[in-house]
């Protein structure tokens, strides 16, 4: 946490440079740029291991693999951001599917589906939100329960059973690509989205209560944010951007089994959590994430194509959480040393 | 004479841009109980954790029974026999009694060298008989009032064999019987041949328990001297350095028409039929022990927990107000000063123009949209007036000293150009020379027609700053004193609950 | 006799006795003596790791790699047994504890030297181990016919009149009591979930607290690998994939804040049971088997619920009491 009157304190305000800033070093130990460097150092041993990595056909259909787990890493960076967290978010692809594949085989459209979808994830964010913020219960111990109610509802329902019909127009969310372009569709929105959520939390009130939120909910509560409005609000966000994705993942497989996005939570907050946003709230940023979500995206694409399977790519992933918690700490040493040398030096 | 088992010789401590402690001296002696007084901001708490091994020295040594001593953590000082009674229980609350006075030390027994609880039970309930406790040693501290908390504290230290004992402001959020039965346990420890150091800013104590004095100011020793036959006056020259009315200039301020009425405003257990006039231009004080229900009528009146129907009304300008929330009291006009200027006030990890700007972030925006230019105009002109010492607005108000974070927070409030300004305990923990400066800001902002609500616990700065007073004893109104009327005797006489 | 009618582990057993009443007048098969044995059977396991993950949570952490604990564990005794069926089963015991230390221990590094958030640190050895049981069996499963019948006897062996299994199960139980209640460390956990800066103030070593729980929760995890994977007579790359959940939601149910600084092995005893006794009165209501997962959801928020209800209405109730 923030030391008083300790000018060496790194920890930086939203938006803002922390006292005592080094200019160059400064930029270069920004976790955003470690991370694109890595991010480069990946693209880089991909390329050269493989010659079908830099084929661009084969990259633009590579995102298709992470587009749905990206768009709720977005709303999620708010989760984390104010302080709480969600896992309950593959639980509510899974309900949400559920819901979709029973609205089509009774015969509903394309348009009704998304609609449904939408709706279901925001009513399952409303739930969270509501048991969070009414009761002052931890979200992990509601979003935990909630996560096997839903995921739960979707295998009581279908056991081990699938929809499967699903109306042709349908496809066109999850599969289709723009025009005659080699460009997906799930790609354009989530840069669409992305784009609204990055000016969300970084140019609007909105996005500047979040953050107060964040460092200091009580604070933030007593200068007059809503906080309690703003979680539920955020919760809901959740809810309904997973329930998005779900309607691109299912109009992607094409199909709904209960176990449909399952584990996914842990990914998503792995992005998140690697893309610099502390776990304890208040600090990161959008384009950290954004970074994220391409790096692991394609970190696993590169090792799809020389055979890794699937299992052992999550212990990359795994070992690659670790790495990023333990670096920000001994980065942030490091310039601390620094600045101590230069203040000598200074006599300061 | 008594046996002088502990001394700080010249110590000093420095944090980044302040120094804390200058060179003090102070003695603490077998069976006595040795007042360490000074304003909020002089330097007892942190003393205090030096000689409780929270904190080390920069520059001085201290001496324990005649040999020179270094505590490195707690540990270190309580194996030395000292015990430290916090203002903040630092218990386990969900754990008995028993076990927050055995943690970290718990007996063992038998051949197993299991926990041999019935020993700790009785000796907890031993421990509480002979402080005459009705406290049943299972209770889970959550259970208990903030009063008996403190008790247990005590028997804790007692448990320790403790031969120091110190208390930083005891007296805190205690109702005046249990005021007096926190004396009678002193006076037996002190029987008891212990050395007890009493931390407090209040004469009321001193004067009812303490032997000896030192003061403190500005983290500098000012002097020493036995309670009995020194002047109150005196005391507070040493405390304050200047004459009352030297360090208070009250302007003659015109008082308009009333803002704010409450009328007979009640929570369940925590206050009752409290009822007042604020009007502009007006400085009413609340005073009080800390406990008294002050900072929760302001916690009321400012929506942070909302008033229950039937438990009084708020008028502002004549007109009948449900304040539900912080951001409906700001709406209506009201502003809110928090004491807890760490956790309530300020978020410490943003900038200051960050937290300067958020009250107003709505009205500052177009349409949602951040307003960089609007919010550095505002930053600076509040910021400014408020004189800030920082060297940008966006550094961290992390990096600022406590005297600095309060102006930032103060800044912040009157940006959103209040018509009520409620304050609490607004100048706990600063330097001298801020403090007036804060004073003098108070005064103008009376001028300029803001009606101010002034939460104290520092009689100088009631007595100078008020224009009348009303004290508050455990949740009730117990006196409203004019200007005129209000003599530091009426106000700690009302506060103790005693009548005339 | 008020204050043990207050208690939240009094109510929890009400709940079960009702439920266990209301499943049995309509399906009396469901109270014979050899169905609650089952039932005790079927649970043992979860009986074990929820008092692992207990632990933890009460420091105030939480540890989502059990289930991945459970899985490597049981595959490497699994494939260790298969190659080496010569291995005496004591050994193998003692091999997969000593395992399951390791990995406890690796994650009590991460949390308490490393300074890593529990649940981000868990999350990631929850991926970790769980990659390592594929790079281990190559994807392959040790399936039942490989397996020697020592290693398979052993959790259904009665030496003692009680399946190994449950006896394992209650050992653990009781150590488990012994520990929290009557050591100096036991009660020090309590004290830093409490508290944990008070804790650091009486001398309590936040890091070897922090440190022990972890270790003890692997070596739980360890022997209940075992035990999983010979019960079930295979060990596969799914073995116990989400396990992680039902001993949180023992631990909830039980009473066991999430926050830390309270919870009683009794509890989390409870807590279990009632998500043990759910599961098997599944098939005896005609439900199927996929409506576990809901139910338990359901439970956990009910729980939660409840529980922070009760709560506050206590708080409020000793507000009152505490009239100035």
């Amino acid at each position: 946490m923030a030391e008083p009157n300790n000018p060496l304190s790194t920890r930086g305000a939203a938006g803002g440079r922390p006292a005592g800033s080094l200019g160059v070093l400064d930029a270069l130990t920004k976790w955003e740029v470690i991370l694109l460097l890595i991010f480069l150092v990946v693209i880089a041993v991909s390329a050269s291991i493989s010659p079908y990595f830099l084929d661009l056909f084969n990259i633009m259909n590579t995102t298709f693999n992470f587009m749905e787990k990206a768009l709720v890493a977005l709303p999620i960076t708010l989760v984390i951001l104010c302080g709480d967290i969600d896992i309950s978010v593959a639980g509510i692809m899974a309900l949400s599917s559920l819901l979709m594949g029973a609205a089509s085989a009774a015969g509903a459209g394309s348009a009704m589906l998304v609609l449904i979808g939408l709706a279901t994830g925001l009513a399952a964010g409303f739930l969270n939100g509501f048991l969070i913020v009414r009761f002052s219960i931890p979200s992990i111990a509601v979003t935990i329960g909630s996560m096997s109610l839903f995921r739960g509802i979707a295998y009581a329902v279908l056991g081990d059973k699938a929809y499967t019909r699903y109306p042709r127009p349908f496809a066109y969310l999850g599969q289709g690509y723009i025009g005659d372009s080699a460009v997906p569709f799930e790609l354009v929105l989530f840069v669409v989205l992305a784009v609204v959520f990055g000016l969300l939390l970084h140019r609007t009130t909105f996005g500047r209560k979040v953050y107060a939120i964040g460092n200091n909910a009580t604070a933030a509560r007593f200068s007059g944010v809503p906080v309690h409005g703003m979680r539920l609000l955020i919760f809901c966000l959740s809810g309904l951007m997973s329930g998005l994705a779900s309607v691109l993942l299912t109009s992607r497989i094409g199909s709904t089994r209960p176990n449909i996005a399952e584990g996914w939570e842990l990914e998503i907050i792995t992005t998140v959590v690697l893309g610099g946003v502390a776990i304890s709230g208040g600090q990161g940023n959008i384009l950290g994430v954004i970074i994220s979500i391409f790096l692991i995206g394609f970190l696993k694409f590169g090792m799809g194509l020389i055979n890794v399977p699937g299992v052992v790519m999550n212990i990359v992933i795994g070992f690659l959480l670790i790495i990023a918690i333990l670096l920000p700490g001994s980065v942030g040493r490091l310039r601390n040393r620094f600045l101590l040398r230069r203040q000598l030096r200074d006599g300061v | 004479m008594y046996d002088c088992v502990l001394e700080c010789r010249k110590i000093r401590k420095d944090f980044p841009g302040i120094t804390a402690l200058d060179e003090v001296d102070f003695q603490v002696r077998t069976g006595e109980v040795h007042a360490l007084i000074g304003e909020n901001g002089a330097g007892k708490s942190t003393l205090v954790k030096i000689i409780t091994g929270i904190l080390q020295p920069s520059s001085g040594t201290l001496v324990h029974r005649g040999r020179i001593v270094e505590f490195r953590s707690p540990l270190a000082s309580q194996a030395a026999g000292i015990a430290a009674i916090h203002q903040e229980a630092s218990m386990f609350p969900e754990l008995s009694v028993t076990e927050n006075i055995y943690m970290g030390h718990h007996l063992t027994g038998g051949a197993a060298r299991f926990l041999d609880w019935r020993s700790m039970r009785t000796r907890t309930r031993s421990l509480l008989e002979r402080l005459e406790l009705e406290i049943d040693p299972d209770t889970a501290v959550r259970d208990l009032s903030v009063a008996q908390r403190h008790m247990v504290e005590i028997v804790k230290a007692l448990s320790l064999d403790a031969q120091i004992v110190i208390m930083d402001e005891p007296t805190s959020a205690l109702s005046l019987r249990e005021v007096q039965d926190l004396y009678k346990i002193i006076r037996q420890l002190r029987a008891e041949g212990k050395a007890i150091v009493f931390i407090s800013h209040k004469f009321e104590d001193i004067y009812e328990i303490a032997d000896h004095f030192t003061v403190l100011r500005d983290g500098r020793y000012v002097g020493e001297g036995p309670v009995a036959g020194t002047d109150i006056d005196a005391i507070i020259q040493m405390m304050v350095g200047r004459s009352l009315k030297q360090m208070f200039p009250k302007m003659q301020v015109p008082i308009g028409e009333t803002v704010l009425e409450a009328v007979k405003l009640s929570r369940a257990g925590v206050f009752r039929d409290v009822s007042f006039k604020l009007r502009r231009g007006e400085i009413l004080g609340f005073f009080g022990l800390v406990g008294a229900g002050r900072s929760e009528v302001l916690r009321a009146l400012f929506g942070i927990e909302r008033l229950e129907p039937g438990c009084g009304t708020i008028r502002i300008k004549g007109r009948e107000a449900r304040i539900a929330s912080p951001a409906q009291a700001k709406a209506r006009g009201i502003a809110y000063i928090p004491e807890d200027r760490q956790l309530q006030g300020a978020i410490v990890g943003m900038s200051i123009r960050d937290n300067v700007t958020l009250p107003m972030v709505d009205q500052l925006s177009s349409a949602g949209i951040l307003n960089p230019r609007r919010e550095q105009a505002l930053t600076e002109e509040y910021g400014g007036k408020m004189e800030v010492k920082a060297s940008g607005w966006e550094q961290p108000v992390s990096s600022l000293s406590g005297g600095n974070q309060q102006k930032v927070v103060l800044a912040k409030w009157l940006a959103t150009r209040p018509e009520i300004l409620m304050m609490d305990e607004p100048t706990k923990g600063i330097d001298v020379a801020t403090k007036a400066r804060v004073h003098e800001f108070i005064s103008q902002l009376a001028s300029e027609g803001l009606a101010i609500l002034l939460v104290s616990s520092e009689l100088p700065e009631i007595l100078g700053m008020a224009d009348s007073v009303l004290v508050m004893q455990e949740g009730r109104v117990a006196a409203t004193l004019s200007r005129a009327e209000a003599t530091a005797e009426r106000l700690i006489r009302a506060a103790l609950g005693e009548t005339a | 006799m008020r204050r043990l009618l207050k208690r939240r582990e009094f109510t929890l057993l009400l709940v079960i006795l009702v439920l266990v009443a209301a499943i049995s007048l309509r399906y009396p098969a469901f109270l014979s003596a050899s169905n609650l044995y089952d039932i005790l059977n079927d649970t043992a396991i979860l009986f074990m790791v929820a008092i692992a993950q207990m632990m933890v949570i009460v420091t105030g952490g939480i540890d989502l790699s059990v289930s991945s604990g459970i899985a490597l564990v049981g595959m490497s005794v699994g494939m260790l047994n298969q190659y080496f069926p010569g291995i005496p089963i004591a050994l193998i015991m003692l091999i997969s504890m000593v395992m399951g230390l390791v990995l406890g221990a690796f994650n009590g590094v991460l949390v308490s030297q490393a300074g890593i958030p529990p649940i981000i640190a868990t999350l990631g050895t929850l991926s970790i181990y769980r990659g390592f049981v594929f790079v281990l069996s190559g994807g392959e499963w040790v399936s039942a016919h490989e397996m020697s019948d020592s290693f398979r006897n052993l959790p259904h062996g009665t030496p003692l009149g009680i399946t190994n299994l449950l006896l394992s199960a209650v050992l653990v139980t009781v150590l488990a009591a012994l520990f929290l209640n009557l050591t100096r460390i036991g009660r020090e956990i309590y004290g830093v979930g409490g508290n944990r800066v008070a804790a650091r103030y009486v001398g309590i070593n936040l890091k070897r607290v922090d440190f022990l729980v972890f270790t003890i929760s692997g070596v739980i995890v360890g022997l209940s690998g075992l035990l999983w994977v010979a019960r079930y007579a295979s060990a596969q790359n799914e073995t116990a994939a989400g396990f992680h959940l039902p001993t949180i939601a023992a631990c909830v149910i039980g009473g066991v804040s999430i926050l830390g600084g309270t919870g009683t092995v009794l509890g989390v005893m409870l807590g279990a049971l009632f998500l043990g006794i759910v599961n098997n009165a599944l098939p005896v209501i005609n439900l199927s088997p996929f409506y576990q997962m809901a139910i338990q959801g359901f439970v956990i928020l009910a729980a939660i619920v409840v529980n922070t209800l009760v709560d506050q209405r206590n708080q409020r109730l000793m507000l009152r009491k505490r009239l100035l």
